[in-house]
Order: structure tokens, then C-alpha cells, then sequence
């Protein structure tokens, strides 16, 4: 069983986002990055099952070198290899036909539901259609036995549950598995798993990021009398006419 | 060249994310010069409603299969070809998104997800898309000839001014799924919560899960979703599927109440696109009322049995 977890580095989710450059990029001063939260979850559930069927887990992240400790630490988790393709990872279509190029050969390939900083919950599909195989979007359990993987995930409005042989790709949903925090052994070990690097070569670029607004800020906030609290209905029904 | 929007059904009806798509379709079509094509994949006979959203022609691809990534993209993707499609556009919903990424790669085109607005032509096709979990927007330019298009629920009004139009019957040879569907379990009744234009909201504030029916009551007298912060999901009071914020989902309705949920910046970066903000909490210094239209400073289980009455009444 080779198992391949795609990984992306994001602003720690406390960040508070800003921009500079005229508003056309992300400041990165003083913003601590993480591994994207659903990625870990992937990483986890991967090391569970290929420890379970005597497999493999193998990181893949497209960035550039100061993304190294994010990669250092899915390696600590317990993944035996990764590869970084370094690059800078402009949009989804970029990074998931990088990933696809090196992606052959392995029975199953998760992504996080999506990354919390672009958000675009598309690399998944993306891999589906460049390697030819079923992508499942948002899954909540994944289960292997003799072939067949099993899967819970959200829909709209729902869950469903799935069967599907590899080669496949998922992405990852809360609910998953609880992340799993590495240990002493773990991160010394991480130190000399070996860290493969190689150099991009999509050269078609689909979108480029132009430029960044914040939302607008809000007004001073009204407040009602907490014993007049029925008040809001009115409001709500005669003044906003939202209800 | 046309405009093709894939009109997303549940439990045999169009949903409303598939209106506001074929909506915004339509404008775009308005800009551009180009007509709107509504293909329906689901078994769905009568489609001719979408014409009033904008569509001028519905295609009807009888699938009784259900939905599946591989099976659905490849029929969606062969029509979008038949037809040469210049743009595409779903909805961001679980469906849209996985579809959107394999239609794209079919296409060779440029794929936005989660895009908030009608593209900007007037230097190339930019569209605007929500990004870092709702604490920022960004501005994108596709490259490719053709586009495809997430739409974001409630980020484009239902425009419904057109008339019933023209349906055709079409079939594609497509490859069975890969995917067996074992079971789908839909919570019947309930709005989902990333299309609902209501939304009552609460947190730790709850003290536990045996008072949510005051929550669930609130919600249904006003036809609210019901959603809640991580720490509520991740005690189990409520199921993942209700949080909001950050790691959750992002949702932009036209009205949420947040009760006892103090406000934090992940928590709020996944609902400060709502219309209108309520907070209410028993903590003057919450930072929720520094981001809320109105609030309430008490405790809640006072607040809602007084407001749960003003709607009785």
C-alpha cells in the first residue's frame, strides 16, 4: 500500500491577514505558518492505514524552501519520504499539475478538504482528472480492507457513504481522526528522512492572483436593553425586513 | 459559444444555488453577448422553470445513477464540449466542487472557485473569490479560453424575470462510475447551512447540549439554519457539519445570530460576509460586538425565552 498526502502551508488560523505591496500581496511579516489543518488530518489517517497494511506514507508540497519545517513536521508524524516541488504555488491548477506529475503509482492520494488560505477545495478534483481516477471530495471516514476503500463524506444537506478501489484520491474533512501530534522520536527521527526536492515545470499558468481587498469594517454595533430583548424581533422584522 | 450552468437538483427539485447560478449566468451572458444553457443531469422531467431565471435552453440528461465526481463530470464535461461552452458555471456547493475541478481539466480552462462576483472584463476576465476563510477577497485573472466558475450561495440574487423556455432530451455514452454509493443519508427538513438566508448560531455560551431545543426553537419559528462554534463541535454537542468559522464552513447569509460565542477571529472569518450580525452574550468586552450590526448583553437563556415570545406573539 503507497500512500501519497499532498500538503500545503497556511497562516497559523489566528492570523490576522493584511496585505502589502499596493494591496497585490500577502504580508508575511511576523505570520507564523502551520500545516494546513485538514492536511494534518490527512497525513494522520494515512499513517493509520498504511500502518495497519504494511504501507508507506510519502509527503508532497509545492513551495519553496522556507516551507521545510511544515514538510519536517508531517515527517515527524511518521510519513517515511517527501518530496517538495519547489515553486511558488501560484494557484490550484499549478500546484495539482506538479503533484500529478509525480503522483503515479500509488494505490491512494489525500488532500485536505481544502486550504484554509486560498480555499479553493480543487486540488483533489484537479488530481482526479489529470491522473484519470475517482476523486472524493470531503470525506469524514476512510476504511481499507482486502482492495476496497470505504468512505463516509459530506454532501449537501447530508452524508454518504462510498466504495471505491484505488487508485484514488480524497480530500480530508474534520471528523476524520484527531491529528496526530508528534513525538520526541518522531521529530529526531524526521531530521534525516529523506527530503527529495524537485524543480517545477508547469509553465500555462490558469489564473493569476491580481490583487486583495479586506472586507469592509463594520459600524458602531447597536445595542438593545437585555430586558427589552424582544425589541430585536421588531427590529429584525420592521427595520433590517429580514425576517 | 455559450454559457453552461449545471443545474443542481435534491430530491428531485432544482435547488436554489442553481437559480442564483443560472441568475448570474445570465448577466454574464448580457455582458458577454451570449446565451445561457441549463444542462440538468438528474432525473428531473420538467425543466422549463429555469427559463425564468435566464436559461434560453434547458438540456435533460436523464440519470438516475445519482451523483458521482467521475461519471457526472465526464457526461457534464462531453454536453459542455458538444455545445462549446465558453464558461461554465456550478455552484460552490460539495457537488459543484467536485465537479468544477474535473470539468476544468476536461476543458483545458481556467477554474475560480468560490467566486463572489460577476467578472470584471475590462482588463482581461477577473473575477473576485473569497479567500483566507473569509478575512479577505482576492482579485483573479483567468488565462484560459474558457472558464469555469464556483458560485458562492447567497453572493448573487435570484433574478426569476424570464419565462419558462425550451427543454431538449439529450444522452451520453459515459463510462459507469467507479464510485459505488452505498447509502445517502439526507437530514430531511432541515435547511442546509451553507444556502440558508437565516442562520442561528451558538456556542459554549449553551453550557451544554441539552439546551440547544431553545436554539432549534428560535431557529424554526424564524426558518433559520442552526450552526455553531468549533469548541461546541469538537465537545460533540453539535455535529461538525454545524460549525462555522475558519476550519469549519464559511457561510454568508443575510442574517446570523450568535449566541454566546465570544468571537473569536477564526470563528469570525467564517461568518463576517453575513448581511446582518446579531450578537448576544453575557460579556460586554465580547469581541463579537465589534463585528455585530446589533447586540445584546445578558445571559442568554433570559434573552431567548423573551425573544422566542416576542415571535410567538
Amino acid at each position: 500500500m503507497k500512500i501519497l498526502v499532498c500538503i500545503s502551508v497556511v497562516p497559523d488560523t489566528t492570523t490576522k491577514i493584511t496585505f502589502t505591496d499596493n494591496d497585490t500581496t500577502f504580508n508575511k511579516a511576523g505570520v507564523q505558518f502551520i500545516v494546513n489543518p485538514y492536511d494534518e488530518l490527512a497525513v494522520t489517517r494515512a499513517l493509520e492505514i498504511a500502518e495497519a497494511n504494511n504501507g508507506t506514507v510519502t509527503i508532497v508540497h509545492v513551495g519553496e524552501a522556507d516551507s521545510e519545517p511544515s514538510i519536517r513536521k508531517a515527517l515527524s508524524m511518521g510519513a517515511n519520504e517527501a518530496i517538495r516541488i519547489n515553486a511558488i504555488p501560484v494557484d490550484a491548477q499549478f500546484v495539482a499539475e506538479e503533484i500529478a506529475k509525480i503522483a503515479q503509482g500509488y494505490d491512494l492520494i489525500l488532500t485536505g478538504r481544502e486550504s484554509i488560505d486560498y480555499n479553493g477545495g480543487a486540488v483533489c478534483g484537479l488530481l482526479g482528472a489529470l491522473l484519470n481516477i475517482p476523486s472524493i471530495n470531503v470525506v469524514t471516514k476512510i476504511d481499507y480492507n482486502s482492495g476496497n476503500f470505504t468512505f463516509d463524506r459530506d454532501i449537501d444537506g447530508g452524508k454518504e457513504t462510498l466504495t471505491c478501489a484505488g487508485p484514488l484520491v480524497a480530500s480530508a474533512q474534520k471528523d476524520l481522526c484527531e491529528p496526530r501530534i508528534p513525538n520526541m522520536r518522531g521529530i529526531m527521527a524526521a531530521r534525516t528522512k529523506p527530503l527529495q526536492i524537485i524543480e517545477a515545470s508547469v509553465s500555462n499558468q490558469a489564473a493569476n492572483y491580481q490583487s486583495y481587498s479586506l472586507p469592509a469594517a463594520k459600524g458602531s454595533v447597536k445595542l438593545i436593553d437585555a430586558e427589552n430583548a424582544g425589541e430585536l424581533i421588531n427590529i429584525l422584522k420592521n427595520e433590517v425586513k429580514v425576517i | 459559444m455559450s454559457i453552461v450552468v449545471f443545474a443542481e437538483s435534491s430530491d428531485n427539485q432544482f435547488k436554489k444555488s442553481t437559480f442564483e447560478a443560472i441568475s448570474y449566468a445570465k448577466e454574464i451572458g448580457t455582458l458577454m453577448g451570449k446565451e445561457v444553457v441549463a444542462v440538468n443531469i438528474s432525473s428531473i422531467a420538467n425543466s422549463a422553470e429555469l427559463g425564468k431565471y435566464g436559461a434560453s435552453k434547458v438540456l435533460n440528461c436523464n440519470n438516475t445513477d445519482g451523483f458521482t465526481s467521475d461519471s457526472t463530470s465526464e457526461i457534464f464535461a462531453s454536453i459542455c464540449k458538444q455545445i462549446g461552452a465558453s464558461i461554465v458555471v456550478v455552484s460552490n456547493s460539495y457537488v459543484g466542487k467536485s465537479l468544477a475541478p474535473r470539468i476544468a481539466i476536461s476543458l483545458n480552462a481556467s477554474l475560480a472557485t468560490n467566486v463572489i462576483s460577476v467578472p470584471d472584463l475590462s482588463n482581461g476576465f477577473t473575477v473576485k473569490r473569497g479567500v483566507f476563510s473569509g478575512k479577505a477577497f482576492a482579485f483573479v485573472n483567468l488565462n484560459r479560453d474558457i472558464k469555469v466558475l464556483a458560485i458562492t450561495p447567497n453572493s448573487f440574487e435570484i433574478n426569476a424575470n424570464g419565462s419558462d423556455c425550451a427543454t431538449e432530451s439529450v444522452s451520453v455514452n459515459a463510462s459507469p462510475s467507479k464510485i459505488t454509493i452505498n447509502a445517502v443519508n439526507k437530514v430531511t427538513g432541515k435547511i442546509p447551512l451553507t444556502e440558508a438566508e437565516l442562520v442561528v448560531s451558538a456556542g459554549r455560551g449553551m453550557k451544554g447540549p441539552e439546551n440547544w431545543n431553545m436554539i432549534e426553537e428560535l431557529a424554526s419559528l424564524i426558518g433559520a439554519a442552526t450552526a455553531c462554534s468549533k469548541p461546541v463541535s469538537d465537545m460533540g454537542w453539535r455535529p461538525h457539519s454545524e460549525h462555522v468559522g475558519q476550519t469549519g464552513i464559511t457561510i454568508k447569509p443575510n442574517l446570523y445570530i450568535a449566541i454566546g460565542i465570544s468571537g473569536a477571529i477564526q470563528h469570525l472569518a467564517g461568518v463576517s460576509s453575513s448581511k446582518t450580525i446579531v450578537a448576544i452574550n453575557k460579556d460586554p468586552e465580547a469581541p463579537f460586538f465589534k463585528s455585530a450590526d446589533y447586540g445584546i448583553v445578558g445571559d442568554a437563556f433570559e434573552i431567548l425565552p423573551k425573544l422566542i415570545s416576542a415571535l410567538k406573539n
